[in-house]
């Protein structure tokens, strides 16, 4: 079962604030989710080869060939700010 | 038997970066950005812009599994990637590409020189990730107001190499960074003279408490002081009656300390899950013909350098710990007498390269082979080939030219004679002294000699005329 502190916890991870509205109409439909999971768990997988990786393929390469790269203004046209062609932001720690 | 009264176990986390590549892990993007502006060797893939899609190199699996077959890894069948989440501005897109469940290659070894002989230290895991972009701070970490960020480093091919913690001394911790840099040198994978080349993690316990894990450590020697401050600091903890907490500790290069990163909110949670757009790899099957490549590495070598040169194990172990040098000793010792040439390759040049903080590349081979071959026929005096060494690094030239510009041939043994009657007759009461039973006076007589010859003389040859003569 999620709680009000396990939202809390999801919502910060995702940097996402929520309100206390948000948490009261969320909590449940989380629980759903993982209740559906608790359907699966149900499922017989004995012998069952996991699936480690979704798409049936492997071994896709690219040659170390190199290729342009973008312009330092195309780079850093998407950043809020900038300063001596680095992306500023607010110190973290 | 070394006791480890402290119980320190220090286990390293060794993050070598593939700059030899020509692109990124998962990109085209050029690896050759260290003389550029920031910011000027990204793409979608890099910056992590939406719809853009990874491609793995090939050259970097085939790096990958060099590094784990030398470190004596077993190279994994099943191999993937997994989406390590984490909000930190060195990662533009929320997550780190890297390896869990199913590194490329683990379970191996190398062995140092440890306190007390021999040390076997486990290698855990050695795999594959993304390096995040390059942080500036204005001033130090805690107390600048902004983060500047350059992705030019976001996306360079990662392999961390995780140990087992079984080191017991920042001096153990030191010799693995050495040996283990040492190692991916001769693979020829990476550039350790390039910024970022290599970096350091180190988590260390002491008895009786848990364990720190150090980051920004950026160097050999910055790691065995961070972990010789860590060790004292752990145990002033336990001393005052204190719990050492997990934690992440930053240190600080300048003040030679460390300093908890510690954030008040949450323990790291990173949600690791696979990474829906790499499929898995299979690559077992191309270990054997990587290892067939592999070139000769350090241990090899000095064994070989032993048996084939006859030279000294302390020798073979000096010119075996840096790739260059050994290339180097090889070369000179194919044209010139192999000990003498380990003697002054290791003994001379290393030292006079150290003090100018030169590398072997200073020096070129073809002068090494002819200083050895003038000592060798004794044109020169050792005295002289040292002066000869270090014309050459200071002002260049040839051997030859320095010779006689310096006039640095041996003279004679007619003028050593001359200068050596010349002596006794100008040191009268050396002589005397001599004579009356002070064998230490004969030590003046010669100094007297290599005056007269301005140090060209061979000074085992004054000594014996002198005896000759005034016997």
């Amino acid at each position: 079962m999620i709680g009000k502190k396990d939202l809390e916890h999801i919502g910060w991870l995702a940097r996402i604030e929520l309100s206390d509205e948000d948490k009261e109409k969320y909590t449940p439909k989380l629980n759903s989710v993982l209740d559906y999971f608790s359907e699966l768990d149900k499922a017989e997988t004995e012998g069952v080869e996991p699936t480690y990786h979704v798409l049936p393929m492997s071994n896709v390469f690219r040659e170390d060939v190199p290729t342009a790269s973008l312009s330092q203004e195309e780079a850093l046209s998407n950043a809020p700010k900038n300063q001596h062609g680095f992306i500023k932001a607010p110190r973290m720690m | 038997m070394y006791e480890n009264p402290d119980g320190v176990m220090i286990g390293l986390e060794v993050h070598v970066q593939l700059n030899k590549l020509k692109t990124k892990v998962f990109c085209g993007c050029s690896t050759d950005y260290h003389n550029d502006p920031p910011n000027s060797h990204v793409c979608p893939v890099c910056l992590g812009l939406p719809g853009s899609l990874p491609v793995i190199n090939r050259k970097a699996v085939e790096a990958a599994i060099k590094i784990g077959l030398a470190l004596n890894c077993k190279v994994e069948e099943h191999t993937q990637f997994y989406r390590k989440n984490y909000y930190y501005p060195d990662l533009p897109k929320g997550f780190q590409i890297t390896q869990y469940d199913f590194p490329i290659s683990s379970g191996g070894y190398i062995t140092i020189e440890g306190e007390d002989g021999e040390l076997k230290v486990g290698i855990t895991r050695a795999h594959m990730e993304e390096d995040p972009g390059r942080l500036v701070h204005e001033g130090t970490i805690d107390k600048s107001k902004y983060t500047l960020i350059d992705y030019n480093r976001s996306g360079m091919a990662l392999i961390e190499i995780v140990s087992d913690p079984d080191m017991r001394s920042p001096k153990e911790a030191r010799r693995y960074l050495d040996k283990l840099r040492n190692i991916v040198e001769y693979l020829d994978i990476f550039d350790g003279d390039l910024e970022g080349a290599l970096r350091v993690d180190a988590n260390i316990s002491i008895m009786g408490g848990q364990r720190a894990e150090i980051k920004n450590i950026s160097s050999h020697k910055g790691a065995e002081r961070a972990l010789l401050f860590e060790i004292v600091r752990q145990k002033n903890v336990l001393r005052r009656g204190g719990v050492v907490v997990q934690e992440t500790r930053h240190f600080d290069e300048a003040r030679e300390i460390t300093i908890s990163m510690r954030s008040k909110e949450e323990a790291h949670d990173y949600r690791y899950f696979p990474e829906p757009d790499l499929v898995p790899l299979k690559i077992s099957g191309w270990a054997p013909a990587i290892k067939a490549t592999l070139p000769e590495l350090p241990d090899a070598r000095r064994m070989r350098f032993v048996e084939q040169y006859g030279i000294t194990d302390d020798h073979a172990k000096a010119l075996t710990s840096e790739l260059k040098l050994a290339i180097f000793y090889e070369d000179v010792a194919k044209k010139a007498d192999p000990k003498m040439a380990a003697v002054w390759v290791c003994d001379v040049l290393k030292g006079e390269l150290n003090y100018r903080d030169l590398t072997v590349d200073a020096f070129k081979k073809e002068n090494m082979q002819k200083i050895i071959e003038l000592l060798a026929s004794k044109k020169i005096t050792e005295d002289g080939a040292v002066d000869i060494i270090r014309t050459l690094l200071d002002k260049g030239g040839s051997p030859d030219e320095i010779v006689k510009e310096k006039g640095l041939l041996k003279v004679e043994g007619d003028i050593v004679a001359t200068a050596a009657e010349e002596a006794i007759k100008e040191n009268q009461q050396a002589v005397a002294d001599f004579r009356a039973g002070k064998e230490k006076a004969l030590n003046s007589l010669v100094g007297a000699v290599m005056k007269k010859t301005k140090g060209r003389a061979d000074a085992r040859t004054a000594r014996e005329m002198l005896l000759e003569k005034l016997g």
